[in-house]
């Protein structure tokens, strides 16, 4: 569904990236990891177009998304989550909600100043739908509570139900669970299951071991900005490359 | 449910509407109970400043974006509308809509390359433009009258009924500014609204979301210098005389100090911000010697203790403060 072609980024001279390459099935959870530093959040910023990638080629169903700003690969159906929460914290946690909805909600000026009846229904049926998906994440009580006054792990939970509620084709997953206690873990974990056997199509950065290796279809190995292994789960973790990637560097820092 | 929660509920669906209808009669009543020329004169001015408030709250307080050049485009509005209906004797209601598409164009045309920069930068680009343009209304004296200003404005007229006595201007101009602040409303309550309130809080964030934060900043400040420039026809349609000085940098920052004052992103603040700045010097005499004083006093104390703004910081405090007593009751 969605084809890296020999990306790369370099920041000044630096590179971020070099000549990754892999591919994210339609329907299956691909989880991408390694070690910090290793280039996982800028690859998510050159797929979702917050920082174009060097050089390379993105293709999103067949469309090529390598040049599209943000907002239209947004519009394509690629909906992502922020490693720093990324809320808006004067909204309400119901707007911030419905702020996934931007792309349903109509872009025409005129027509919002004159809120015709069919616009009223149109808000009326997106409200409907951010409470639902706040349902889902166990939200509904704070839905009117500005956003900035949450606790850390609803605003995570927050983030995911703005991320989701448009139903992307594909959602896009900055470590969703950081930070989090090993309970808010587990129930991030349980909406993570239940969104990919409704074959929501996901990519994940994690860090979280555990988490990857129970939901993850496919893994990608990222090391120094270089791809070093993809496969299911089973394989990477027997892959010698990936093992000194994470534990050579145990050894060295030990 | 009874009666009472449904009357709440009525209540709570319509409120937006039912403070529009509150405020509208208002404004429908006061010369009823006040027809004193000056007291007039001062809901006039109330009425067009909340007009160009309106749009700068728009552009500051949702687009997140700093002009402090909006004179420019109220001045364009009055001198064009001056000249147009006055030298070239245009029907008045045919100039101020054929400023405004001018005006609408000018803006466009600076906002696409000036609306790149952000901070510092925009506000010295837009306090620039504010310079060129009052230099041009002082200097250029043949067509706009120069330093002594402009006289003879034609009033705005229907049919035989023509807005010349205070008391039709009020209605007159308190229908623009009602009708311009129902739209705003509406904006704000839809996904173009939330679209701009995302891109005021956090403009990656925002552009992840799917808004075209760009276009979406150059359409609000096309927005708004629509409705300063209508301000401004109105303004010069209903004193009949204009002069630059209405129209310089100080004007600009009076405009900027309504929305702090009023607050970002408050429609009900803007015209709060609009009222009381214009209305202040009447209550305290001192205010009309050191006027620029006392504003910029208020600017740095609205900005230390509130920086989103007095109207939209209380009502922030007072929606945290009732979210966690709510909180603590449930727990």
């Amino acid at each position: 569904m969605l084809q890296l072609n020999n990306i790369s980024k370099n920041f000044a001279g630096l590179p971020a990236l070099c000549q990754v390459s892999f591919q994210v099935p339609q329907g299956q959870l691909t989880a991408l990891i390694g070690p910090n530093g290793a280039g996982k959040s800028t690859l998510i910023n050159c797929i979702t177009g917050v920082a174009p990638c060097s050089s390379g080629r993105i293709s999103f169903d067949q469309t090529d998304i390598t040049a599209l700003p943000a907002h239209a690969i947004t519009r394509l159906g690629i909906q992502r989550t922020f490693q720093n929460l990324r809320l808006f914290p004067r909204l309400s946690v119901l707007d911030n909600v419905l702020t996934g909805l931007t792309c349903e909600g109509g872009s025409s000026l005129f027509m919002a100043m004159l809120r015709l009846p069919y616009l009223r229904h149109r808000e009326r049926r997106l409200k409907l739908r951010a409470l639902e998906a706040l349902d889902r994440y166990g939200l509904t009580a704070k839905a009117h509570w500005p956003a900035g006054v949450l606790a850390y792990g609803d605003k995570k939970r927050v983030e995911l139900a703005r991320a989701t509620v448009g139903n992307p084709r594909l959602l896009v997953l900055d470590e969703p669970v950081a930070g989090l206690n090993a309970e808010e873990t587990c129930v991030v974990a349980e909406h993570l299951r239940q969104l990919r056997r409704n074959g929501q199509t996901i990519v994940l950065v994690e860090h979280d071991m555990d988490l990857v290796m129970n939901a993850a279809d496919q893994v990608v190995v990222l090391d120094s900005g270089q791809c070093i292994a993809s496969g299911t789960p089973e394989s990477v973790q027997r892959n010698p490359m990936v093992l000194e990637a994470y534990l050579g560097r145990m050894e060295a820092t030990a | 449910m009874t009666s009472i929660q449904r009357l709440l509920y009525f209540l709570t669906l319509h409120r937006t509407g039912l403070a529009v209808c509150m405020v509208s009669l208002g404004a429908l009543l006061f010369p009823v109970l006040d027809d004193n020329p000056y007291t007039l004169g001062l809901s006039h001015l109330v009425a067009i400043n909340t007009l160009v408030v309106l749009g700068l709250n728009l552009f500051i307080g949702y687009a997140g974006q700093i002009s402090l050049g909006h004179a420019t485009f109220f001045g364009l509005g009055a001198y064009g509308s001056a000249i147009i209906s006055t030298t070239w004797a245009v029907s008045p209601w045919l100039s101020l809509i054929l400023v405004a598409l001018c005006v609408a164009l000018l803006a466009l045309v600076i906002g696409i390359p000036v609306l790149r920069l952000s901070g510092h930068y925009l506000a010295m680009a837009t306090l620039g433009l504010n310079f060129v343009v009052y230099t041009i209304l002082i200097q250029w004296d043949e067509v706009t009258g120069g330093p002594s200003g402009f006289a003879g404005i034609p009033a705005l007229s229907c049919a035989d009924f023509v807005f010349d006595t205070p008391v039709r201007q009020h209605y007159l101009l308190w229908a623009f500014a009602l009708g311009a602040m129902l739209l705003m409303l509406n904006l704000v309550r839809s996904g173009v609204g939330r679209g701009l309130a995302a891109v005021a809080g956090d403009e990656i964030a925002a552009s992840s979301l799917g808004v075209n934060t760009q276009a979406a900043k150059v359409k609000i400040f096309v927005l708004s210098a629509v409705l300063a420039s209508l301000a401004g026809s109105l303004f010069a349609h209903s004193f009949g005389y204009i002069s630059p000085d209405t129209f310089g940098i100080f004007a600009s920052t009076d405009f900027v100090i309504m929305v702090v004052v009023g607050g970002m992103g408050s429609i009900w603040g803007a015209a709060f911000g609009a009222a009381f700045l214009t209305l202040l010097p009447e209550w305290m005499d001192i205010f009309d010697t050191y006027k620029d004083l006392v504003h910029g006093g208020i600017l740095v104390l609205v900005l230390m203790f509130l920086p989103q703004g007095l109207v939209t910081g209380l009502m922030d405090m007072l929606k945290i403060r009732w979210a966690l007593r709510r909180h603590n009751a449930s727990a």
